[in-house]
């Protein structure tokens, strides 16, 4: 019989990753910058793509590309079927309810956008209110200061603490009687919390608000199941998960999509059209006008295809190792500072140096071969709350090693070295 | 790889520890200007003292990158006791040296700032406090940016 501790190592033992093998499968990733083998830290910001989504992107487009839902052709019927095989994957991944709550669309940021321009427009009336976090992306800010513009309501803001951790006593105060949607993210971009949108859409839902979950850092990195968490709407974007750009998904509980008017107009989202009236199509269909992203539907079925093929979970574990690694030997290194050191954090690490601005930084470890982003993060209100202007960011994804984080490590060294810190 | 030290010039090192004409305001200010990089968030104001044509004083305040505030600082020192057409002068003088391939009119301590051109990102950060100081010569109160 194996004991408990032994069986706990083999699990773990299991769920490590073969990294050297999966970096394989990123053609990208082997190749030489500034005479310095790439090390990609800038998963944040946007993913590579293994050779298999690459390929599903190809070869739709070699044999089986057409517009979807109008021809009574071969080509259109095949395409028709990985489009929408496509949906049901994303269905899946997410665990919602029904495939007709996934709504195709560019990426997060159009996702929040339809929602406040069809949900808010309808339904805000003047001192109705939003309440976001301060560590939003301005992707969940700027959309909901157009909507207060044009419906008289309000934005409220709920506060964030020194390390990073939403406020939540604060952030139960500030939900109230007008409050119609809460937005928050899952896990912040700039600093790497992750929120307790758990507990967040349990409090807004005793209010009668709606949520929505911006899982643009969350989908990519953890297993994320709609109808456990029970949000209203849920934004992610594929190229942040190893699948392609313009392609996108709004997840939308099926009676509130229901409700909520179309959010553009044109061919595809209508069942009858006439002059005095048309007559609109059923979800998701009512939200996707236009020729949608169709080899992005297909590129992104592909990326969740290879993330199962390698396992969520396996993924967060290695990604939590890397961050440990990271934050030890990071936070060895003198005069640096971690901005964010919440509760609990995803893959994400963000930095400055004293007497160094992170423009500096990433200039010189760019030469080095490291790619990280610097700069504000679009997110510009919680980098004001830190007292920076702008970090240097390392954000890992599966195929990212300890080996490239002790280049990171060198390669600040290097900056101290230029500036005359040693 | 280029060599960071033709960024990271000894010079530039020293005006970013060491900003010359820094945090302070001429007394008899009567030209002003601020201006911003989106791409990064560096941020200056620019205030100037100009009696008949002839920039009297020239300070600079806010924060920035090694390159924009070495850039401010001596741009700063380079403009004291300049007239505004040889200020103007300047000013495409370093523009030339920082997008040409040659180094142009002779430009004396500023020529530190042609390792810069080695870096197209960084472009922006050696050029910001020269287009806030032109919007001030022009007298220009909106914000100037670099996009
Ligand atoms: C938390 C968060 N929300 C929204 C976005 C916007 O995503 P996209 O640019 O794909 O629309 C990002 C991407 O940077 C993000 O990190």
């Amino acid at each position: 019989m194996t004991s408990v501790v032994e069986q706990k190592a083999t699990e773990a033992r299991s769920r490590q990753l073969d990294v050297e093998r999966l970096r394989a499968d990123f053609p990208v990733l082997h190749q030489s910058v500034h005479g310095r083998p790439l090390v990609y830290l800038d998963n944040a910001a946007s993913v590579h793509k293994p050779q298999s989504v690459i390929d599903a992107v190809g070869k739709f487009y070699s044999h089986d590309y057409a517009n979807v839902h109008r021809g009574v052709h071969a080509l259109s019927e095949r395409a028709t079927d990985a489009y929408e095989a496509a949906r049901d994957r994303v269905r899946e991944f997410i665990n919602a309810a029904d495939r007709r709550e996934i709504v195709f669309v560019r990426g997060t940021t159009e996702a929040i956008n339809l929602v406040a321009g069809s949900f808010g427009r309808q339904r805000l009336t003047p001192g109705d209110e939003i309440l976001i976090t301060a560590m939003e992306h301005h992707a969940n800010i700027v959309p909901w200061q157009l909507l207060c513009e044009q419906t008289g309501a309000r934005l409220v803001v709920a506060p964030v603490d020194d390390h990073g951790d939403v406020i939540m006593a604060e952030f139960s105060r500030l939900l109230g009687a007008r409050t119609r949607l809460v937005s928050v993210t899952h896990v912040s971009n700039a600093l790497g919390s992750v929120v307790p949108v758990r507990q967040v859409i349990d409090l807004a839902h005793r209010h009668g608000a709606r949520v929505l979950i911006d899982a643009a850092q969350s989908v990519p990195h953890m297993r994320v199941d709609v109808q456990a968490l029970d949000c209203d709407l849920l934004a992610f974007s594929g190229h942040k998960m190893y699948g392609p750009t313009g392609i996108g998904v709004l997840y939308g509980k099926a009676e509130l999509l229901r409700d909520m008017p179309p959010y553009q107009g044109g061919g595809e989202m209508i069942r009858q059209v006439s002059f005095e009236r048309s007559i609109y199509a059923d979800i998701p269909y009512k939200f996707e006008a236009g020729t949608q992203h169709i080899a992005g539907a297909v590129g992104l079925k592909a990326a969740i295809d290879y993330i199962a093929s390698v396992g969520m979970d396996a993924i967060a574990h290695h990604e939590a190792q890397l961050l440990d690694y990271a934050t030890s030997r990071l936070q060895a290194i003198s005069g640096l500072r971690i901005v964010g050191t919440a509760k609990e954090k995803a893959g994400i690490i963000s930095f400055v140096l004293d007497g160094v601005h992170a423009h500096d930084i990433g200039t010189i470890v760019d030469q080095q071969g490291v790619a990280v982003r610097v700069g504000h993060h679009c997110a510009m209100p919680i980098m004001k709350h830190f007292g920076v202007a702008a970090t240097a960011r390392a954000a890992f994804a599966l195929y990212n090693t300890e080996a490239d984080v002790d280049a990171l490590v060198a390669a600040v060294e290097k900056v101290k070295e230029v500036f005359g810190h040693v | 790889m280029s060599d960071l030290r033709d960024l990271y010039e000894e010079v530039i090192l020293d005006h970013n520890r060491n900003p010359r004409n820094f945090l302070r305001k001429p007394a008899e200010t009567n030209r002003h200007a601020h201006g911003y990089n989106p791409l990064c968030g560096d941020e200056f104001e620019v205030n100037i003292s100009i009696k008949d044509d002839v920039i009297e004083d020239i300070a600079f305040e806010g924060a920035g990158c090694a390159i924009s505030t070495a850039s401010a600082s001596l741009m700063t020192e380079a403009l004291k006791g300049k007239s505004v057409k040889d200020a103007q002068k300047l000013f495409q003088g370093v523009h030339h040296l920082l997008t040409e391939a040659d180094d142009g009119q002779d430009l004396g301590k500023l020529a530190v700032l042609s390792g810069v051109r080695e870096y197209p990102m960084r472009i922006k950060c050696a050029t910001l406090a020269w287009h806030i100081m032109q919007a001030a010569l022009r007298n220009e109160q909106d914000t100037v940016t670099t996009e």
